[in-house]
């Protein structure tokens, strides 16, 4: 029984371990180690994050709420024109190939043309990279999604006489809420990278990226990594309230 | 039980009657040749009567259920369900239908399963209410109507199913293999309260098995059918009467039919040739 897979304690212990460990390992090496002049030790980075934490959290919430705009508008236009997809055949071929085409240019290069096109002290070009970015992985989730409803259910809906309208709304629908969930968290993470990467590429001076670029530059290594703690921290966030979503929504659903 | 005197199937009778085809044969096309699942099939279902489609794997059992349901459509031959054509009788929700999976939505409490048929005719949510409650206690399960699915036993979803395809109060029941998953203690349990189900509703039911014993317990007919073309060989009278309880499993008139519907079975020539 012993040792397959860890559990209780073990689960939550075992990662911290490693941070301590891998924390210890950087300060050995900053202290005693030849580390570049750029790379402060885990203790500098963790008192300016402390000391700093009032303006840090401020740039945290503009690069959260650029994230989470695109996440949210990424995902209601991914699920409606999923839903068409699923429905018209044609549209669906108009669909596919441009999808393919998004999911394969990086999207973050195109934020100084957006920041061009909508003003440099505009967060939309940002937003809008956000959007594209976690369109894509709940596009491609919720179209698939939409066609996996069983052969027994469907015949059970048309025995039992429903409408076309019916049929989607308590089968095909449901049947793909599980997909859409893990199209989610996966559209979490990526709209928080691209929200904060699209910062590097111009736009309004305040965000995350934005300062981790601008104290990198002046020299304040210590600030620029506590800036990128902020990062982590709003990525984690996103990451476990979309798990926790997915989690509950997705309590009953099929294997 | 004293009118059935007009087998050979004249129109008049078309509305008395459940279920009834003839001539009825269904080509599945496909690339490597034409599929002919059934052919020349004749069979009348009197209202409240109970029949069983009994025959060795791919002689057409299910495709014949599927035809009558509607959820396939006849190549051949007149398919009439109440006297109407099949797709009306699907329309007017005139049957009800269980298949082999249970095929509950997993995301829907038993409760909601049950009520599934309802909700999509519009029944008024007070009274669905009260026909879930009546259905639940019916297959006995009024104590886990808040649950879900994957908290239910294979038996206990059967059950669930069972009610739902009575949901609408059908004159027609059909059943495709519904027992076959189960363990055989449960499968004997379910086997007397579906015979007490339809006494007490007076449906008539179409059940696809695999199993003799379990036709000859349930059915007032038995229907042997044979494969390559999927077709019906022999009809066989139980004549069991209308109690169908545990201590029928013991009597000899029971065991004769068994033996009957097995020699039917076998004398199917071509039976042995399809196991693979
Ligand atoms: N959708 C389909 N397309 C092509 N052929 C089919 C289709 N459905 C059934 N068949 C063929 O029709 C024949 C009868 O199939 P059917 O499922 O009715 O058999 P069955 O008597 O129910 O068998 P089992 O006892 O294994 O369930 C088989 O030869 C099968 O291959
Ligand atoms: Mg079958």
């Amino acid at each position: 029984m012993r040792g397959a897979v860890p559990t209780g304690w073990l689960r939550i212990a075992a990662p911290i371990v490693v941070g301590v460990l891998g924390a210890f390992a950087w300060a050995l090496y900053v202290e005693f180690g030849d580390a570049p002049r750029a790379l402060p030790g885990p203790a500098d980075v963790a008192s300016e994050f402390v000391l700093r934490w009032g303006i840090i959290w401020d740039e945290m919430l503009i690069t959260a709420t650029n994230a989470a705009i695109g996440l949210a508008v990424g995902t209601v236009l991914a699920v409606i024109l999923a839903g068409l997809s699923a429905t018209w055949r044609p549209i669906d071929g108009m669909l596919a190939p441009l999808v393919a085409a998004l999911a394969v240019i990086p999207i973050v290069a195109i934020t100084p043309i957006l920041n061009t096109m909508f003003g440099a002290s505009s967060q939309f070009g940002r937003q809008a990279v956000a959007t594209i970015a976690a369109f894509i992985p709940v596009f491609v989730n919720v179209l698939r999604g939409l066609r996996q409803t069983r052969p027994v259910h469907r015949d059970l809906l048309r025995a039992s006489a429903a409408t076309g309208g019916q049929t989607f709304r308590k089968l095909t629908l449901p049947t793909a809420v599980p997909y859409l969930m893990t199209g989610v968290r996966v559209a979490a993470s990526l709209a928080v990278i691209s929200a904060l990467v699209a910062e590097y590429f111009g736009g309004p001076a305040d965000g995350v990226g934005t300062s981790i670029a601008t104290f990198a530059k002046s020299g304040r290594a210590s600030l620029a990594w506590a800036y990128v703690g902020g990062g982590i921290l709003i990525g984690l966030a996103f990451f476990l309230v979309t798990a926790l979503i997915e989690r509950i929504v997705t309590r009953h659903a099929p294997d | 039980m004293t009118t059935d005197t007009t087998l050979a199937g004249t129109a008049s009778t078309g509305a008395a009657l459940a279920v009834s085809a003839s001539g009825v044969g269904k080509v599945f096309p496909a690339k490597a040749g034409d599929v002919t699942a059934l052919t020349g099939v004749d069979l009348e279902v009197r209202a409240g009567e109970f029949v069983s489609l009994i025959g060795p794997s791919g002689c057409g059992k299910s495709t014949l259920l599927r035809l009558i349901a509607d959820l396939d459509e006849a190549t051949a031959g007149t398919l009439t369900i109440f006297g109407k054509p099949a797709r009306r009788a699907r329309i007017d929700q005139d049957y009800g239908i269980a298949f082999q999976q249970a095929g509950l939505l997993p995301w829907r409490t038993v409760a909601d399963n049950i009520a599934l048929p309802l909700e999509l005719h519009k029944v008024p949510k007070p009274d669905r209410a009260r026909r879930v409650a009546e259905l639940a206690e019916l297959v006995g399960l009024s104590d886990f109507v808040d649950r879900y699915p994957d908290q239910l036993s294979g038996g206990m979803q059967q059950r669930v199913a069972i009610a739902r395809a009575l949901a609408a109060s059908p004159k027609l029941l059909l059943m495709d293999e519904p027992f076959g998953a189960l363990d055989e203690m449960t499968r004997e349990y379910l086997q007397g309260e579906l015979t007490r189900i339809a006494a007490e509703t007076g449906a008539a039911v179409v059940f696809v098995t695999h199993s003799i014993p379990e036709a000859v317990f349930l059915s007032d007919r038995v229907v042997v059918m044979s494969p390559r073309p999927g077709r019906i060989t022999e009809v066989i009278e139980t004549g069991l009467g209308p109690v169908r309880d545990e201590a029928l499993r013991e009597t000899p008139a029971y065991f004769a039919k068994v033996t009957e519907v097995r020699e039917a079975l076998h004398g199917a020539p071509t039976q042995r040739a399809n196991e693979r």
